[in-house]
């Protein structure tokens, strides 16, 4: 199987899905880029990431929208676009941005199917690019899936690697519900098995990245491959992990993570979000309720801190949680009372 | 208010002087960044610099400007030491923010610098609340906000332009359409192409300027000053001009023809523009404006060997100043 990018994987989806379907449609921020521009060039940019290249040209300019810097009309858009009949992929450049456009997405499309009734269908995906480690600062690095995953009527999707980043996002293609589709740009250049053909992966199953019998680890995104590296260096003590990656947080598989709490008795929740009111706390809260008899010690949470992120590397780097705080959290989990 | 024609030398010198430490900087950062020595995502200003500085010469220390993603000539026009600014691109604890900001976010509010903003349109409705503390402190100071063409597409800019002209206070909107919003061009993206007419629809005076004559772009914020503390309420200048780099350092521009910006250092540069005028009129020597290049050169080669050597943040750095009190 050949070993492409997670910029490849989502790259192959949106071709596969917009040649599948002609009611898929890409907008956004120089999503082609170069119009209007003096070289002539008309796809210049190709999405600031690259994930949208070779859409123009293949597509057309009726398919693939390059839109003025309007993050409100771009959410706006896609909503109604979605209403009419198409099935939109919007990009927000950056997770951040959605700052701008936050009324469009939590009080329009989150809400539309359920207060006209269930009369109504938004097939929207909204994709953007998050997370810190790129010294990009406070405005251009949040990993704010937590904010939107506490809103009813949204799917909140984070792959963590290129096979899941393709099937994610046919499946939010394909979904018929809203999807908030978030791309951590630290994984983006990772590679990974990819099929050639298109496939699913569905929402709320989480993949079960390592199995072990000592402490069930919950990782999102970036976190995974953290925290495959910190079980992998603890795995040659004997101390062996289960690494869930829940892959997306609305639906939640809880079933899984409750299940194997109760095999392991210890939880370590690895999560690039803010530590209030953050995914972390929320699976901890959920395995405090349905699992409580079966933990062997308390939870951990291993997140960033209650701040801003940083520009300067050298406090960015104390920012996001890496394989030595996770794997010293997993060893605290081992530590008997 | 003072128009360009009764510039004295030097006043005349010191806005030179400003440009070229503004044209410096930048010119500087892109010969650094390409060392890989500096972290993130960094936006150049040069070729924009006669906007920054015909604008902020008109204002004083106690006059608030709120700046964009490309905000570093805003900054040292606004008055913000070069020195901290060049520590605060390099993520040093002594820079203008302790590092924490970086070359997206530089401030200073002593020197009525609001911050520059890494949202685009996040800035004018800023400028408005400074804006509204102005008036009602009657003390005749205004506010700018400092835009691109990219942001006069954004909702919150003309929320912000008709609260201004509803509120009437002394507010400043200065639209510097460079062409090109990220890797889009204005041509494209700017429906009608005419922002200073967009600007005239919410009911203010807006006037279009060469933003590459020092000269013009003084004047008309001249005209717009004398509006605002008149309790005339906001103006627009559209400035239009051209950058000389990328969207960010490390953009390709496959968007714009090979020869374009070559060609445009030499029609549309401001320096060059300012010189030929002194040597026509001779309102200052070229001596002068030669000795203010070496002097220029000087102050940035400090800057960045001081931010070279400078300490980065340490731990404890990480947690400080999310709140006052908590």
């Amino acid at each position: 199987m050949p070993q492409i990018t997670m910029r490849d994987a989502l790259n192959q989806a949106l071709h596969q899905e917009m040649a599948h379907d002609e009611r898929v449609i890409v907008l956004g921020e120089d999503v082609s880029g170069g119009a209007g521009g003096t070289s002539g060039t008309r796809e210049a940019s190709g999405g600031i990431f690259g994930v949208t290249k070779g859409l123009l040209p293949r597509f057309g300019e009726g398919r693939v929208l390059d839109t003025p810097i309007s993050e409100s009309a771009i959410v706006g858009a896609a909503a109604g676009a979605a209403l009419a009949g198409l099935r939109p992929v919007a990009e927000i450049m950056f997770a951040d941005f959605v700052g701008v456009c936050m009324d469009q997405i939590y009080n329009q499309i989150a809400k539309f199917r359920y207060m006209f009734g269930g009369k109504s269908t938004c097939p929207v995906v909204i994709r953007m690019a998050m997370g810190a480690g790129m010294n990009m600062g406070p405005q251009h690095s949040q990993a704010i899936y937590s904010l939107l995953t506490a809103v009813p009527g949204l799917k909140v999707v984070i792959p963590s690697n290129a096979y899941d980043a393709k099937g994610l996002l046919i499946q939010a293609i394909r979904d018929d519900d809203p999807v908030i589709f978030f791309e951590h740009k630290a994984l983006y250049p990772r590679k990974g098995e990819v099929p050639e053909h298109d496939y699913t992966v569905p929402f709320g199953e989480a993949n079960l990245v390592r199995e072990g019998e000592h402490v069930t680890v919950v990782a999102l995104a970036r976190m995974v491959p953290f925290a495959e590296r910190a079980i992998d260096a603890l795995a040659k003590e004997g101390i062996t992990c289960d690494l869930i990656d829940p892959r997306t947080t609305s639906p939640l598989d809880e079933d899984t993570i409750i299940e194997s709490v109760e095999g392991t008795g210890r939880l370590v929740i690895v999560d690039e979000s803010p530590p209030r009111c953050g995914m972390a706390s929320d699976i901890a809260a959920i395995v405090a309720q349905q699992a409580f008899h079966s933990l062997k010690r308390p939870i951990i949470q291993v997140t960033p801190p209650h701040t801003p992120v940083p520009f300067a590397p050298a406090l960015e780097r104390l920012y996001v949680p890496g394989p030595p705080r996770i794997e010293a959290a997993i060893r605290q989990a081992m530590k008997d009372e | 208010m003072t128009f360009s024609v009764n510039l004295g030398r030097e006043r005349l010198l010191r806005a030179y002087r400003q440009m070229k430490l503004i044209r410096e900087f930048e010119e500087r950062l892109h010969v650094e960044i390409a060392t890989g020595e500096i972290p993130g995502f960094t936006h150049l200003y040069a070729g924009q610099e006669a906007i920054a500085v015909g604008v902020c010469e008109q204002l004083s220390e106690s006059d608030y400007i709120v700046s964009t993603h490309r905000g570093h000539g805003h900054c040292i026009a606004k008055g913000c030491d070069v020195g901290g600014m060049m520590k605060e691109i390099y993520g040093r604890k002594d820079g203008l923010c302790h590092g924490k900001g970086g070359s997206m976010h530089i401030a200073d509010m002593t020197k009525g610098m609001l911050g520059a903003n890494a949202i685009v349109g996040g800035g004018p409705p800023i400028a408005v609340g400074a804006a509204i503390a102005c008036k009602l402190r009657g003390n005749r100071f205004v506010s700018v906000a400092f835009g691109g063409d990219g942001s006069a597409n954004q909702g919150t800019v003309f929320e912000a332009m008709n609260m201004a002209v509803v509120l009437r206070v002394p507010a400043i909107f200065v639209l510097e359409n460079n062409g090109y919003s990220e890797h889009t061009g204005a041509a494209y993206a700017v429906g009608s192409g005419d922002l200073a007419g967009r600007a005239r629809g919410f009911g203010m005076p807006a006037e279009r300027v060469d933003g590459a004559d020092f000269h013009a772009v003084y004047d008309a914020m001249g005209r717009a000053m004398a509006r605002a503390k008149n309790g005339e309420g906001p103006s627009t200048i559209e400035a239009t001009i051209t950058r000389y780099y990328g969207h960010f350092e490390g953009d390709p521009q496959n968007y714009r023809a090979k020869d374009e910006v070559a060609k445009l250092r030499v029609t549309m540069d401001c320096l060059k523009r300012f010189r030929a005028r002194a040597e026509a009129d001779r309102s200052v020597p070229l001596a002068d404006l030669d000795s203010i290049d070496l002097e220029a050169a000087a102050i940035i080669d400090a800057a960045v060997r001081g931010a070279k050597a400078a300490a980065p943040p340490v731990e404890s750095d990480l947690y400080s100043d999310v709140y006052i009190q908590y």
